[in-house]
């Protein structure tokens, strides 16, 4: 055992955590849905993704956990779709996603025959397999990054050319309501660590922490006992949103910051959620694709409130059916917690694998926001900032859309927490501005990148039209072919100097 | 179902907002009010009720002008801290023009010129008081002798008279209530060849105590409640210390003791109320720390050897002015990005 010293990170808030609700019943299995979507492109938000090509079609009948849209080629970043159970597929067509955005994603439809009948599984003893046979598998399952972000699991893996000296499970959910990972730890904290174990085996670390929020007792508890005789270290670290944003946990356990631009792989750091290796598990030891996650459904606006182990394409509105939802207070649903999730605009919307949370918020709980007031300087947000910047200067350059003031204030090393615009006593909507402002200068950087080729293209066709004409010049002339491109050149270049 | 979709992040928030932390800072002021009108008479609340309500229509007709939102940008009460702070800053006694042009110039020219709430650059209290000092020195400087052993504040009656400018033609009258404020006596009892000491021994400053542990409560309050920080009270406060206490050390007899100058004139309403506007103030903890040392030096030099007795006024609006590059040079290190 080696405990590391905890070093805190800067900022940060004490939040109420209105977790009390959801965490009084053990995880149980939502009710088989009406019909499951699945998107063949991943709504990410913050990485894209290469839409998978639907291997089947319309009226065929699928497995439980058969691939039915992958890559076209085996190397393009692209997350392959299994059915989360035994059925028909009924559509292939557009249909909306849970997104900040009101999107629509092609998505393949399926309706549940009820028998919910697996495919054929290969287990396997771990210890026996290579490192190729365990990334092969882990790629196959289709495994995202569970705790909010989405990065796909296997790109997180295959990024380390450099070697990996700590691996951190995290365990420290510590956005408010969200819950999902603390029934995973308290109920199946040997799932956790023999997934854990298989990226040991696979990584040989020399730390391997899995963290976890001192509020959470039984978790603590639980895994600490699955961990006994491993060698994972169980880390309680203080209960302080946003320590379980991937940077600040990684500053909480080993002093280091990520360099900006970088990621913690870049650094020999590799983080992953407690939810992601549960299901490397699944996919390494008993070959079961990404099918299923735990997610919370909290919220006043439901009858019973806990953590339901869901399908991957289950429509939102049905599990809001089942767990009791009052249509006439529900104000609005939020996916993931209060301070980074999104309102869902379309109920019909499925779960996607990084659905942590959905909370079915009556409007006296998560009351609509109050009308944005000027800034008057007042500062409270500059110290509740994990990331240290100034989220007061980053408004009003955002205002300005002032390009090199945001960069040079740092605007893309925001995580987004929203602690910022928690504390704001003007209400203004801080993370909105900076979301617009970084996605106008990811626009206006691309919009560049497409004129410089644009450029070079056209540079390249003049040079090769010049070239083209003194080489028939050369021709009618019977003279020297390589003096006369060399002369069209210099008048071509005379003609640019104009 | 009142379902609704257009929700920015987060979704929850901490309860308290601009209003109420603006009517905090108006409580706050209550104690210092209290004592102006103990020792000077009803003038205050006068000069506190014409300055109100000319800000707040100078407010209304500039939100008009700019098609802002009359009832939302009313309700948050920054006028009315602005003309509180003028009105307790005037000498009690002055007439009731003077109080109304120095609303008017801080709201109109000071504040909505410059993009209204949240834009100045400028104190709006401060600007309008130093606008008056200039233009009107000897209204501004005539404080009328505090209410002690010999002598009872002005009665409401006499106090409205004053005011409306009834009693301006009694040269007499006024001549028999103003009186050199403590600084000022200091000043010139130093300046015509008395030690320092010397003068001490002439004045009178227990109204000036009282009124500065006044706002030294109401200050504590704001800390308490969290209004305010700390940094800009605590580095002005230091900052004047040091160097009154730089000067006592070197020239025992043309100043007096550090204590004297934190507890007379307008020090502590200008630590803990005029300093710590968050308009016009830098803005991290370093930054704060900087901008109010640099206050309560600027303070104490222009006290000791500039030629008004205080100097509050001058102080902030000269710091107002170094805050972009106290802001620009305090920034901190970002995560991930090595020390500059």
């Amino acid at each position: 055992m080696s405990i590391p010293t905890l070093t805190p990170f800067p900022g940060g808030l004490l939040l109420p955590a209105h977790k009390e609700n959801a965490t009084q019943s053990p995880i149980i299995n939502a009710a088989m849905p009406q019909r499951l979507i699945f998107p063949l492109q991943y709504p990410a938000q913050q990485h894209h993704t290469v839409p998978a090509v639907p291997q089947v079609s319309v009226g065929d009948t699928v497995l439980k956990g058969q691939c039915i849209a992958q890559g076209d080629t085996p190397n393009t970043s692209c997350i392959p779709v299994h059915a989360s159970t035994s059925g028909t597929v009924m559509a292939i067509e557009d249909h909306p996603v849970p997104h900040p955005d009101d999107t629509h994603t092609r998505c393949i439809i399926v309706e549940p025959d009820g028998q919910d009948k697996w495919i054929t599984r290969k287990k396997a003893d771990v210890t026996t397999l290579d490192n190729d046979v365990i990334f092969d598998r882990i790629a196959q399952a289709g495994i995202i990054g569970q705790g909010g972000a989405g990065f796909p699991c296997i790109d997180k893996l295959h990024s380390q050319d450099k070697a990996i000296h700590t691996l951190i499970i995290n365990g420290a959910e510590c956005e408010p309501y969200i819950c999902c990972d603390d029934s995973l730890m308290r109920e199946r904290a040997d799932t956790i660590i023999e997934g854990t174990r298989i990226l040991q085996q696979l990584l040989k670390p020399e730390h391997c922490y899995l963290a976890i929020e001192d509020n959470k007792p039984d978790a603590i508890a639980a895994v600490q006992k699955a961990a006994k005789d491993t060698a994972i270290d169980i880390i309680v670290v203080p209960t302080r949103y946003p320590i379980g944003g991937e940077l600040q946990l990684i500053q909480t356990l080993t002093g280091q910051e990520v360099p900006s631009g970088n990621n913690p792989t870049d650094i020999g750091i590799l983080c992953h959620n407690v939810g992601t290796v549960a299901a490397v598990y699944h996919a390494v030891a008993l070959d079961e694709p990404s099918l299923s996650r735990i997610i919370t459904l909290t919220g006043d606006s439901l009858d019973k409130q806990g953590n339901l182990e869901v399908l991957i394409g289950t429509p939102i509105d049905s599990l809001l059916d089942e767990m009791g939802v009052n249509r006439d207070t529900l104000s609005q649903v939020i996916m993931g917690g209060p301070l980074m999730g999104f309102a869902v605009h379309d109920l019909n919307s499925p779960v996607l694998k990084t659905t942590n949370c959905l909370i079915a918020a009556t409007r006296e709980a998560l009351p609509p926001p109050k009308a944005e007031m000027p800034c008057i300087r007042c500062g409270r947000c500059e110290p509740v900032c994990p990331a240290s910047l100034l989220p007061q200067q980053l408004y009003w350059y955002a205002r300005d859309n002032d390009a090199k003031a945001l960069t040079e204030y740092n605007l893309f090393d925001c995580i987004e927490c929203g602690a910022c615009a928690y504390v704001c006593p003007s209400h203004i909507p801080l993370v909105d501005y900076y979301r617009k402002s970084k996605h106008h200068l990811r626009q206006a950087a691309d919009e560049k990148a497409r004129a410089d080729k644009a450029k070079q293209r056209f540079d390249a066709r003049e040079k090769r039209l010049v070239e083209q004409a003194a080489a028939r010049d050369a021709r009618k002339q019977g003279g020297d072919k390589q003096s006369a491109i060399a002369a069209a050149i210099a008048r071509a270049k005379a003609k640019d100097a104009k | 179902m009142n379902y609704t979709t257009h929700s920015p992040t987060p979704h929850t928030h901490t309860p308290g907002n601009v209003n109420q932390f603006m009517r905090q800072v108006l409580l706050a002021m209550l104690p210092g009010v209290v004592v102006l009108h103990y020792f000077f008479g009803a003038g205050v609340l006068f000069n506190v009720f014409v300055a109100m309500a000319v800000a707040l229509a100078a407010e209304a007709w500039m939100l008009r002008l700019r098609k802002k939102p009359m009832r939302l940008f009313l309700s948050d009460c920054s006028a009315l801290i602005t003309a509180a702070l003028i009105a307790v800053s005037l000498p009690v006694g002055v007439p009731w023009w003077l109080v109304a042009v120095g609303a008017f110039f801080a709201i109109v020219i000071v504040k909505h010129l410059y993009g209204g709430l949240g834009q100045n650059v400028f104190n709006p209290a401060m600007a309008a008081y130093a606008l008056l000092l200039v233009a009107f020195p000897m209204q501004m400087t005539s404080w009328p002798a505090p209410a002690g052993e010999f002598h009872a504040a002005p009665s409401f009656v006499e106090s409205l008279r004053l005011f409306l400018g009834l009693a301006s033609s009694d040269i007499n009258a006024i001549d028999a209530m103003s009186a050199a404020t403590p600084l000022d006596t200091l000043k010139i009892e130093v300046n015509l060849g008395y030690t320092a000491p010397e003068a001490m021994t002439q004045l009178h400053w227990g109204a000036w105590q009282w009124l500065n542990l006044a706002w030294l409560v109401g200050g504590v309050y704001l800390l308490l409640k969290r209004i305010i920080r700390w940094y800009i009270p605590v580095s002005m406060l230091a900052g004047m210390l040091v160097v009154a206490s730089l000067f006592y050390f070197i020239a025992p007899d043309r100043v007096a003791a550090p204590p004297f100058y934190l507890f007379s004139g307008a020090t502590m309403i200008c630590a803990f109320f005029i300093a710590t506007d968050p308009v016009t103030a830098a803005t991290s903890p370093k930054g704060q720390i900087i901008y109010g040392a640099g206050i309560g030096i600027l303070l104490y030099l222009i006290r000791v050897l500039g030629g008004y007795p205080d100097g509050v006024a001058f102080a902030v609006l000269l710091m107002n002015l170094t805050v972009p590059t106290i802001d620009y040079y305090t920034k901190t290190r970002v995560y991930g990005h090595p020390a500059s």
